[in-house]
């Protein structure tokens, strides 16, 4: 019989503590390449994607619904295939989604005064959660566990979807790193971030730049997605909200328009979350995330790795 | 010439044709997931799945036929419009307006004070109910909370985001503090006013430094804190279950509108007993506390502090340099927005005689942000015509019980409320993204007043 995890830390301090802080790596993880998403698209038209965090929940329904399909129609299927079709399949689709939603929604109020983009992203955000809630009922939608290994080191334990989720995302962010900063693409995009009018000059197309901007910010969404409903076994339809916020304050913690901030401040929310229910109270979690959102904010509006707002005259 | 016409013609309908076929595609790529293939429980509660390809045509189909029609007549023939108004040289706005123009304030302000004797006159005393408290009581809630964030959003060019803390600020003292003190209506509304204008000083405080869209994240995270600590202080808030059973409003402590009381509202002048009398009476208090939201928004404007406000919103910079204290004015905006939230919130916790933390959800701060934006901040009168447009819009969606006639009986408007509203809100923007009145009226000016255009204010950038 296992006993319940407090009998078994009782008095192990430091394994309760390392338990924590990788379940904390594991959220934060996913928040992290939420995070990236809110912070390309910031720094790049200087807009919050409010709408990013249903597209997140898209991505999780997206491979939900894969999951689904594939099962019924090939029982056997091996774990690893199917966890790659239903991340290839979201990322995909979300890809497909951003590229309308910024096409549609944005893309023409470009030009136009600070608050529109952000009004329609509120909309957008809310038209898409009620379009799956319509479309797919308000249910939650549980799935059976996909990946159940489990591994003990001592008193600690480490299932292999945490190791999953930690190991996808480092692909992930490598190859992210590798696009935005050695590629000719991620040289148009931090051009395009800097100055829209003069990459625009010198020949880079800045509409196209913005669309595969958006489409990378939804593939990782996707991504994130997907490992959301790998990790709690279940979907619905405003799952898009908290997680979005929680990762839009990563971003914001870690320096909004900043890469490797983005990364550092989704690690941190999930420690912050994941050691705050653990030493405090759960209630009081998303509390804790938000005062730490408002503190950093007031003392450092920059963010840990943002780079100081120049103020123009 | 004719050549050159019918080749740009069949040019047109090409394109036309491709565009459609390419909307098509992608609308299928998009829907294929979500609309194509439903996911539910079965008896085992299993999750499964079936095919919806019907639906799935029907959008498909949907998107092709509209970016079709879009490309190859509507957006020639708005372009065609353009042009022919541009080379007659006659511009839209013309000096002469129309008798309803010039006296719609007047107009609508006779409407309203008749509003819920039509209502009964219309429809009975028992049909009215719903059009004097679902539409009437539910849109001016909305409109005296948009005019509160306009304070804040329009005038003082501070993006809030958190504005529903305020409004459940007021709520919660009025329900707690007649709950568990036993105050009155009418001593606890100026009270909710002051707590929540205190709560905006102590919110405003901290933030003070931040601008534009920081500003924006931190209001929306005090917001979902107030709520979240509304959740979880059980012991006094109850938490999601709620205050429950919250004291009616009395006629100034002359009648109650308790139905056991013995100085009833209803048995005192002979009338039957209705709760109708009772929701009429919270119309003409709420349509009052609106006028005075709008006086004093009026009035302020034309006050040092109010033009303080408009100059911090087009410039702050110069602001600062010309010695206008940026600290008491933003706070003073903080301060008063939130105290017309207080006052509406305590207003709303007595007609509902109920409030949980459901009603102070981030959604609310949303809609009520898009008010102020699609009316077309700082006016007024476009903030009201929002206010009816997308809330009495999607309350007129509960109304509409032909449709199942229509979609058979398992369809629910309902659902598709806040589907609408959030498509809505896209597509206001889209066509009007100055907002619904894109016009200004200056305070102060040079000799004559004349209206500006909307695109000449600045959001401001908090």
């Amino acid at each position: 019989m296992v006993r319940p995890l407090k009998d078994r830390i009782r008095g192990k301090y430091m394994e309760y503590f390392i338990q924590q802080l990788i379940n904390g790596l594991t959220l934060g993880s996913i928040y992290g390449l939420v995070a990236i998403g809110y912070t390309m698209v910031y720094g790049i038209i200087g807009m919050i994607n409010f709408a990013h965090g249903d597209i997140f929940m898209l991505g999780g329904f997206a491979a939900l619904i894969i999951f689904l399909i594939l099962t019924s129609f090939f029982a056997g299927i091996p774990v690893a295939l199917l966890l790659l079709l239903m991340l290839l399949v979201g990322m995909l689709m979300t890809g497909l989604w951003n590229w309308t939603i910024e096409r549609v929604a944005y893309r023409p109020l470009r030009g136009s005064f600070r608050l529109a983009p952000l009004i329609t992203a509120i909309g957008m955000s809310i038209a898409l959660s009620n379009f799956i809630q319509v479309t797919q009922g308000p249910r939650n939608k549980p799935i059976p566990p996909l990946v159940t290994d489990t591994y003990h080191f001592g008193d600690i334990t480490i299932s292999l979807k945490q190791i999953l989720i930690v190991v996808i995302t480092s692909i992930l962010l490598f190859a992210f790193w590798y696009i935005v900063n050695k590629t000719p693409l991620g040289r148009a995009q931090r051009a395009t971030e800097q100055d829209r009018k003069m990459a625009a000059l010198l020949g880079v197309d800045v509409d196209k730049t913005i669309s595969i901007t958006f489409i990378m910010g939804a593939a990782l969404a996707a991504v994130a997605g997907a490992m959301y409903l790998m990790y709690y076994g279940v979907a619905s339809f405003n799952d898009g909200f908290i997680p979005g916020v929680k990762a839009f304050t990563a971003a914001v913690l870690g320096g909004i328009g900043s890469l490797p901030g983005a990364v550092l401040g989704g690690l941190l929310i999930g420690l912050i979350e994941s050691l705050w229910s653990a030493y405090f109270s759960i209630a009081y979690k998303d509390v804790a995330t938000f005062a730490i959102l408002a503190i950093v904010l007031i003392f450092k509006p920059t963010g840990i790795l943002g780079r100081p707002e120049v103020e123009k005259v | 010439m004719a050549y050159t016409t019918e080749n740009n013609q069949s040019g047109l309908m090409a394109k036309a044709i491709k565009e459609g076929i390419f909307a098509g595609l992608i609308a299928f790529g998009m829907f294929l997931l979500f609309v194509g293939i439903e996911t539910y429980q079965d008896i085992n509660n299993q999750l499964v799945w079936r095919t919806r390809w019907g639906l799935l045509a029907v959008f498909v189909a949907v998107a092709a036929i509209g970016r079709f029609v879009t490309v190859g007549f509507i957006k020639p023939h708005l372009d065609a419009r353009k042009l022919a108004k541009a080379k007659t040289g006659v511009l839209e706005i013309s000096d002469k307006k129309s008798f309803f123009h010039r006296h719609f304030l007047k107009i609508a302000l006779v409407f309203l004070l008749c509003y819920p004797f039509l209502a009964m006159l219309i429809v009975g005393r028992q049909g009215s109910l719903k059009y004097v408290d679902n539409f009437g009581i539910q849109i001016l809630i909305y409109v005296m909370l948009a005019w509160g964030l306009n304070i804040v959003v329009g005038l003082a060019g501070l993006l809030d985001l958190g504005y529903v803390a305020f409004y459940a600020v007021g709520a919660y003292s009025y329900a707690l503090l007649s709950s568990y003190f036993g105050f009155s209506f009418w001593l606890l509304l100026p009270m909710a006013g002051i707590l929540a204008a205190l709560w905006g000083v102590i919110l405003g405080f901290p933030v003070l430094r931040l601008r534009g869209d920081y500003l924006a994240i931190v209001t929306l995270a005090f917001g979902e804190i107030i709520r979240l600590v509304l959740i979880n202080w059980t012991d006094v808030t109850r938490g999601t279950f709620g205050v429950s059973g919250i004291a009616k409003a009395s006629f100034f402590g002359i009648w109650s509108f308790d139905v056991g009381a013995a100085n009833n509202f209803n048995k005192a002048w002979g009338l039957p007993s209705s709760s109708v009398y009772y929701k009429m009476f919270l119309f003409y208090i709420i349509l009052a506390l609106c006028m005075l939201t709008a006086y004093v928004t009026i009035r302020l404007r034309r006050m040092p502090i109010g033009r303080a406000w408009e100059a911090l919103r087009e410039d702050e910079i110069a602001c600062r340099s010309l010695g206008i204290n940026t600290v008491t004015t933003k706070l003073t905006a903080f301060a008063t927005g939130a105290m017309f939230g207080g006052f509406a919130g305590s207003f709303f916790a007595a007609r509902q005689g109920f409030v949980s933390p459901e009603s102070f959800v981030f959604l609310e701060s949303a809609v009520i942000l898009a008010i102020v934006v699609l009316g077309g901040m700082g006016s007024l009168t476009g903030i009201a015509i929002a206010a009816v447009v997308m809330v009495g819009g999607t309350e007129l969606l509960r109304e509409m019980e032909f449709l199942k006639h229509i979609f058979g009986p398992d369809f629910t408007p309902e659902l598709y409320r806040m589907l609408l509203f959030g498509l809505a809100m896209i597509i206001v923007m889209l066509f009007k993204p100055r907002g619904f009145v894109g016009t200004r009226e200056p305070t102060a000016f040079l000799k004559e007043r004349k209206a500006v255009s909307g695109s000449f204010t600045k959001e401001g950038h908090g």
